[in-house]
């Protein structure tokens, strides 16, 4: 059973929203702390050129990043990307061109007010090591002038959200792990209901295993809060896991591609997005899937006591060539061999154990390498309560995802080049 | 050479001069307890007035060195000529500064003040600069990323980080000046610099030692006082700080004079 | 207020005066200033001061060597350098004169005391920065203890060790000035003796004692960039970029 995966790995599109009261229930009991709405960015024809240099670090990208959205840049190493994210926040200036957050241009807002209404972690994440964690998580309030008690209620808030103790807020950064770091670095990004989040590598610094529930958290995050985030990131899995839309920038700081995961994988725009996107893009789109996604075979199903006869019956012009035996509930508990079909009656235990035992929540990808690892061809798939909902095999998985590719009409295939083209 | 001696012979002749009574002065005694206790007090007034001027130099070493700092903070360019300027008023002999002083700011404690204090800028300017200069830079982006002017940078997260380096400058400074200040009583200042030369003194034997006592307790006493307020404002980088000892005291070792290599 | 600049500028003139010429002494019947009576003086000075530095440096840069080598006795390696800080020169003095006497060798002594700290601490230092992974590779490589020390660490840690050269020079410098009272005549007797010298002298000897200091730390400063290996200070140099 792949039960780890079921609340915390939730693939950006397929979010299920995480029910959670933990930031209402701690804000403060004279205030409510709202969340801001959350503001679409605009990037229209944007540029920056370093002086002297020949070629801009950013060429005219033009792209919009809708509210509540994350859109993930990603590239190789020099391709500007962290360079694109640093104008929307002006750590960078502008050379022409514009960026918008809803609406309103950046380049008319003073540097410092824009910055402190917009989230920015970044790798390193740059906590103030003379500060307490509590500290270091009020220091946009303070700036913004909040007053001690809502600083304070918003502060508490915060560390619960990003899961670490109350008493972690006393402590000084050098105390804490990298990981608890990392996640007090968002927290104080996250502390002044910032409109726009700009994230630079925020979990690059960390070990995969750690990682990768970071990010976990952070979808979790993002399904209560829907903030509009702009990631940069080098790796392409984690820009498939965490992206609603991805910017796939090459070297020149130009937009290879802008699209959703499945359209980047299922049609990349051109040989550059296509190696870059990896080799194995199809086994990547399966890390977008549930099992419960697509379309399951029937086994046909045999019980205790049931006359062997009619098993036959139902498996002559059944999808899957094996009988699966359940018990009263319908839960599976094995598959019936030859041998067991001899006898008059069907057994009450089977001959070859069920498993691999998948559910219908778990991530596709798993699954089939749960599936490919047994020797069994089939799999059969249970819902929550534990009861069959179908027959999971490698043949299935392949038929869906060409057909996906087929159903990708040519108008969507068109639509997915033209986004690179427009630069 | 006629010349030398004859001044040798008149500065000799005042050696050899009265002593008071008890036995243990008259042999000259390296200690004669029993007279310092009785004499304790007639090394009050020059001990204040020595801390006096300690603490006048030293904290207007670090006026002037603080201003210089935060300038050159912003204005990189001043860097260069600081610390050259920094570095010609210390390698000049107080001694010889003293008397360098003397057609401007005449005899007294003045120009004692002025060429203590000279004598502390480069030490401590360069301590600043070089706490400035080892805030980690992730923290400086992201309080920049966060919205904060050049000033509150500066003064919320630059300073706060330096602070214990300054502090440390301000440590050597005040003890190198504590030494140093005796050499006042050239200039025409008070301290405790008196005691040691003036009249005959510097024969002196019990004197000398009792002076010796004061100065080196001083220096130990505002040193141990500054560590102190060193631990305490850098208690953020004890809070991390791992079990084992070894690694951490090696990263403090600092070079003698490194402020002007 | 322009009394006082012009009044420098006077005294100072008077000052240049009687380095070079010999005069009458207002105090004294006897002939003072020229530049015999200066070379005199600043040769003793010089004498003094590289008497120290020498026994200084035979002192502090093997003991410094080997325990930096060895890495033992860190306490008490750091600690004297702190210690050198806070010894009052005058009273040092003060104490040699009223227990152990007069005289060019008793003053030598008590200068080196005061040289062999920042010596001591910053070989010992400079010593220790020495990468680690150089040394590792020396050793591997087949190098004696004594060859590693000679051979590697020393050249690297030089640049920091010429440092504490420079201030111990600076300190045995200006404390020689007061060696008069001692009895070894430097260019401080110029200040100490105002009587006899007057106030040109005064003012000469301060002059010359400044100079004095400045060439040295000059010269040791170039001596610094001369003994930084061309590798470091390339390194230095990329990083600076």
């Amino acid at each position: 059973m792949h039960g780890a995966y079921r609340a915390d790995s939730t693939p950006a599109g397929a979010l299920r929203s995480v029910r959670s009261s933990s930031l209402e229930a701690a804000a403060a009991p004279t205030e409510q702390v709202r969340e801001a709405e959350a503001l679409a960015v605009e990037f229209r024809d944007a540029t920056k050129t370093y002086p002297g240099a020949e070629a801009p670090a950013v060429d005219g990208l033009s792209l919009e990043v809708p509210a509540g959205e994350i859109c993930v840049f990603v590239g190789p190493s020099g391709c500007g990307k962290t360079t694109a994210m640093r104008m929307v926040n002006r750590m960078v200036e502008i050379s022409s061109g514009d960026i918008l957050i809803g609406g309103e241009s950046v380049r008319e807002r003073s540097a410092a007010e824009l910055r402190r209404h917009t989230g920015y972690v970044i790798q390193q994440i740059g906590l103030f090591p003379h500060r307490t964690i509590g500290e270091n998580i009020a220091t946009v309030p303070r700036l913004l002038g909040w007053d001690r008690d809502r600083t304070r209620a918003r502060v508490a808030a915060l560390v619960e959200l990003i899961g670490l103790e109350p008493e972690l807020a006393d402590r000084y950064p050098a105390q804490l792990s990298g990981g608890q770091q990392q996640r007090v670095g968002v927290a104080r990004a996250l502390a002044a209901n910032p409109e726009v989040m700009l994230m630079d590598e925020p979990f690059g610094a960390v070990d995969p295993i750690n990682r990768e529930r970071l990010q976990n958290e952070f979808l979790r995050l993002q399904a209560e809060l829907r903030k509009t985030i702009l990631f940069v990131t080098h790796d392409i899995d984690e820009a498939i896991k965490l992206g609603d839309r991805i910017a796939v920038l090459r070297e020149g700081g130009r937009l290879a591609q802008y699209a959703t995961p499945a359209e980047l994988l299922m049609a990349p725009a051109d040989d550059f997005v296509e190696d870059f996107v990896g080799a194995d893009r199809a086994l990547k789109r399966l890390a977008l899937l549930r099992v419960g996604d697509i379309d399951l075979w029937q086994a046909p199903l045999a019980f205790t006591g049931q006359a062997t006869s009619e098993v036959r019956a139902k498996l002559a012009g059944a999808e899957v060539p094996y009988a699966l035996l359940v018990d009263g509930d319908r839960r599976p508990l094995g598959w019936l061999s030859e041998s067991d079909l001899a006898c008059e009656t069907v057994p009450s235990r089977p001959d070859s154990s069920p498993d691999p035992l998948l559910d219908l929540d778990d991530v596709m990808r798993d699954a089939l390498s749960d599936l490919l690892q047994a020797e069994s061809q089939y799999a059969p798939v249970v819902d929550a309560g534990g009861k069959i909902a179908g027959v999971l095999s490698v043949e299935i998985v392949s038929d869906f995802l060409t057909s996906e590719e087929e159903a990708l009409t040519d108008e969507d295939r068109a639509a997915a080049e033209h986004g690179a083209a427009e630069v | 050479m006629v010349a030398t001696a004859l001044s040798l012979a008149q500065n000799g002749s005042d050696f050899f001069q009265d002593r008071s009574e008890s036995n243990c002065i008259r042999d000259d005694g390296a200690f004669c307890a029993g007279w310092v206790i009785e004499n304790i007090d007639r090394y009050v007034q020059p001990t204040l007035e020595h801390l006096l001027l300690v603490t006048v130099s030293v904290a207007a070493g670090f006026a002037i060195a603080f201003a210089m700092a935060v300038a050159s903070h912003r204005a990189r360019w001043l860097v260069p000529p600081f610390i050259g300027v920094t570095g010609v008023l210390y390698t000049i002999p107080s001694l010889a500064f003293f008397f360098l002083l003397l057609p401007i700011t005449g005899r007294g404690n003045l120009t004692a003040i002025v060429a203590l204090t000279a004598y502390t800028l480069q030490i401590i300017y360069r301590n600043i600069v070089a706490g400035l200069a080892n805030v980690p830079t992730d923290a400086k982006d992201a309080g920049r990323g966060m919205g904060m002017s050049d000033r509150q940078l500066l003064w919320q997260v630059e300073m706060p980080l330096a602070l214990p380096e300054i502090i440390a400058g301000l440590r050597i400074a005040t003890v190198t000046t504590v030494a140093l200040a005796t050499l006042a009583v050239f200039a025409g200042a008070g301290g405790l610099g008196p005691e040691i030369v003036a009249g005959s003194n510097i024969t002196f034997r019990t004197g000398v030692v009792v002076v010796f006592v004061i100065l080196v307790a001083m220096a130990l006493a505002i040193d141990l006082l500054l560590l102190a307020v060193q631990r305490w404002l850098g208690r953020w980088r004890i809070a991390g700080e791992a079990p084992s000892r070894r690694k951490p005291r090696l990263r403090r070792l600092r070079a003698l004079g490194s402020e002007r290599a | 207020m322009i009394a006082m600049p012009l009044a420098f500028l006077d005294a100072f003139g008077g000052a240049i005066e009687f380095i070079f010429t010999p005069r009458e002494s207002v105090g004294v019947q006897v002939e003072v200033g020229g530049l015999g009576q200066v070379s005199e003086l600043l040769l003793e000075h010089v004498r003094l001061s590289a008497a120290a530095m020498a026994g200084g440096l035979a002192v502090a840069l093997p003991v410094g060597l080997y325990l930096g080598h060895r890495g033992k006795a860190e306490l008490l390696a750091v600690g004297i350098g702190n210690a050198g800080r806070a010894i009052p020169e005058l009273a040092l003095i003060a104490f040699l004169v009223a227990f152990v006497g007069i005289g060019f060798i008793n003053v030598t002594i008590a200068l080196i005391v005061l040289a062999v700290p920042p010596i001591l601490t910053n070989t010992f230092v400079g010593v220790r920065q020495v990468d680690r992974e150089a040394i590792d590779a020396a050793r591997g490589m087949g190098m004696s203890e004594r060859e590693i020390a000679m051979r590697v660490e020393l050249p690297l840690a030089a640049p920091t060790i010429v440092t504490g050269v420079r201030t111990a020079a600076i300190n045995v410098i200006a404390t020689a000035a007061i060696a008069p009272l001692a009895g070894v005549l430097t260019l401080g007797d110029f200040i100490l003796s105002r009587n006899v010298y007057g106030d040109e002298g005064v003012l000469a000897g301060a002059i010359l004692i400044a100079l004095l200091a400045l060439v040295v730390e000059l010269v040791l400063s170039a001596v610094q960039v001369a003994v930084t290996p061309k590798g470091v200070r390339l390194q230095r140099a990329a990083a600076e970029a």
